[in-house]
């Protein structure tokens, strides 16, 4: 780990590495991306998070130049894209669907984008080595892909499109069909691998917990937008939407008006029901509607009623055991559920609430996101 | 396995005997000693050697698979083309129209096709010769290459070619380095069917031959006009087995070739 923060992107002198500006993609008359504007700086890895369909993989495509920027422009260290074609760029793809040569050995589909530089023969051989020791695949190296599994399979594609050094690499669904155990080995290889080469790498993925944990930055895009980019800490302590809030892991949403009291607000959202407080940094007029964000985790569960602010009374409705951890669905008497969750540091059979309990849910006044509604 | 029923083993035997038995008969009388056709003499290999010392008959052979020869290789190359073009380009205007030209040998009639091209090549004031019939040949046999390529060509994943040219390849590197190499067993079976189709087309090369380049089925047929001979049916027999080795030869290759992929993929599971 490097000592100094990797920051680039709120440091005003780094120079971007790809600036997309006013970007825009359409298909006939569907805009699959919607005047984007952004950057991506070297060194980074950027992962791009969405739901089916919402423009990940044309996003990449643009990049690759697959497909045409619609409006707007592309730049690539400065240099506008538009009039490069694929074979000419310094940017490499790892396809969703791998794209591996079948009627060429591993060798030699990693060996492919050398001998298109026409490399000298030793140079090709040392650098091939050297890939496959990376990605530990010497001893298939004389196979053919359909010779090999479906992880491996997926190696050969991340060593055939590292191969040339690429300055962007870009990263299709890359573990989409790897099972769990393997697509966290993968994942940590991968960091791994970015730290050694120093290559920009841009990820997609439909998988959350994967962007997390690989990316320096996570972009949560919708409908050819993206919402929000910005550290995967930020993206999940900070959203910036009630989309963001809810896409990235679990979360209650409670709809409410605020009033300005001392450091937040109060937010009422229920006739009967206490007002809860929230710091936040974000102006509410007095009276705007407003959703307060609060994740599961952070809200305590009790059965005498704590000393705070926030402290909500309901039955417990649905117990989900997830083996460390087990989140409780409370009924508050309005009829809104609110998640809350705890750590199993005791057994199942000394757990102290059941179905149906009556229990207090807590929380501190800096808890909980205050977003607009 | 079901059980053979004895309609079922009545229908087969009679199904294979009308296709069968009468090649087997020419086959039967390929090996006989008597000159008369319809009657048995005994076993003889003699119309054999007759027919290997029969100048006329090499001639025509060698024309015939000079011809086959040319022609389905001009017509994989025009009709690999023709298919990209139509797999790939999507929609351009005129396409329809492409396409239907493309594939209308497929159904016209041979008589039409051979008589249009006898009167281009009277009208052009083209000598009628090897060169005519491998030009007929070309633009009959094309389409069925055209068919065979493009069927392969739907389903084949263009990110194969995008992964090219991502890896620096120029769209000819890509199409010579990576689709080429993948649609070849297509390719390959379309030369071979133009090949077989060339091999035995009698009407398109009666109209379009000339007088020094008959073709063997033309030869054939002109010559079963004066009575059959037992030397015709040493002839045909012969053209029955290469074919027949040919098929077998090819099916034993694809079928190998899928067992042995099959196998790969299993052991790749484990
Ligand atoms: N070539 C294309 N023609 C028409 N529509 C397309 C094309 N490629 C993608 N789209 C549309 O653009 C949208 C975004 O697609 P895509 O980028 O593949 O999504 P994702 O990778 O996020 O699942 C989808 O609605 C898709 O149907
Ligand atoms: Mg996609």
């Amino acid at each position: 780990m490097s000592q100094t923060v990797f920051e680039p992107w709120n440091d005003p002198q780094a120079k971007p590495l790809i600036q997309f500006k006013n970007v825009t993609k359409r298909f006939g008359d569907f805009t699959a991306i919607d005047n984007q504007t952004f950057d991506i700086y070297e060194r980074e890895f950027f992962a791009l998070l969405g739901p089916s369909g919402c423009g990940k993989t044309t996003m990449m495509r643009m990049l690759a130049g697959f497909e045409k920027v619609t409006e707007g422009k592309i730049l690539l260290a400065g240099q506008d894209m538009a009039p490069i074609p694929p074979n000419k760029r310094a940017v490499n793809m790892m396809f969703q669907s791998y794209a591996l040569f079948p009627h060429l050995s591993v060798w030699e589909n990693i060996a492919f984008g050398l001998k298109r530089d026409k490399k000298p023969k030793d140079e090709i051989t040392d650098r091939v080595a050297q890939m496959l020791k990376l990605t530990r695949l010497e001893k298939f190296a004389q196979r053919k892909p359909h010779q090999i599994s479906g992880g491996q399979r997926q190696r050969v594609a991340l060593a055939r499109s590292l191969a040339k050094a690429p300055k962007l690499l870009l990263l299709d669904e890359p573990l989409g069909a790897l099972d769990a155990k393997l697509r966290q080995d993968t994942q940590f290889e991968l960091v791994d691998i970015q730290e050694k080469t120093g290559t920009t790498f841009v990820i997609v993925t439909h998988d959350q917990e994967e962007a997390m944990t690989v990316a320096t930055r996570v972009a949560v895009m919708d409908d050819g937008k993206i919402m929000q980019a910005d550290t995967p800490a930020n993206i999940y302590e900070r959203p910036n939407s009630v989309y963001v809030a809810d896409f990235i892991g679990d979360v209650t949403i409670i709809e409410g008006r605020a009033t300005k009291t001392g450091d937040g607000y109060d937010i009422a959202f229920a006739e009967g029901q206490p007002t809860l407080h929230a710091e936040s940094s974000k102006t509410f007029q007095n009276g705007q509607s407003c959703h307060l964000a609060i994740r599961p985790e952070k809200v305590a569960i009790t059965a005498d009623k704590p000393d705070t602010r926030n402290a909500l009374k309901g039955t417990i409705l649905d117990i989900a055991y997830l083996g460390n951890l087990s989140t409780y669905h409370v009924r508050l008497e309005t009829g809104q559920i609110v998640k809350a969750q705890t750590a199993n540091t005791r057994r199942l059979s000394r757990r102290n609430f059941t179905w149906e309990d009556t229990v207090w849910l807590s929380w501190t006044d800096t808890a909980a996101v205050l977003l607009e509604g | 396995m079901r059980r053979v029923t004895w309609f079922n083993a009545t229908s087969l035997t009679l199904g294979f005997a009308f296709l069968y038995l009468p090649m087997v008969i020419l086959i039967i009388y390929s090996f006989n000693e008597s000159k008369l056709v319809t009657v048995w003499a005994g076993f003889s290999t003699k119309w054999y050697g007759e027919l290997l010392s029969n100048q006329s008959f090499l001639d025509a052979a060698w024309v015939t698979v000079k011809v086959a020869v040319m022609s389905s290789s001009i017509a994989t190359v025009l009709g690999t083309m023709a298919a990209l073009v139509l797999v790939r380009s999507g929609r351009f205007s005129g396409r329809t129209l492409f396409s239907g030209m493309i594939y209308a040998p497929l159904v016209m009639p041979e008589v039409i096709t051979g008589l249009s091209l006898l009167l281009l090549f009277i009208g052009l004031n083209i000598d009628r010769g090897v060169m005519t019939i491998v030009l007929a040949h070309t633009t009959f046999s094309m389409c069925f290459v055209s068919v065979v390529v493009s069927s392969r060509l739907v389903s084949f994943d263009r990110s194969l070619e995008e992964a090219a040219l991502d890896l620096g390849c120029s769209q000819m590197q890509a199409f010579f380095l990576v689709t080429l190499p993948i649609i070849a067993p297509a390719v390959i079976s379309g030369w071979l069917l133009a090949f077989t189709l060339s091999l035995d087309d009698l009407v398109i090369a009666s109209f379009t031959a000339g007088p020094s380049s008959t073709t063997l089925p033309i030869k054939i047929w002109s010559s079963i006009r004066l009575g059959l001979s037992p030397e015709i049916n040493a002839l045909s027999t012969l053209m029955i087995a290469v074919v027949t080795v040919g098929v077998i030869t090819a099916s034993l290759i694809s079928k190998r070739g899928s067992l042995k992929r099959q196998a790969d993929e299993r052991a790749a599971e484990t």
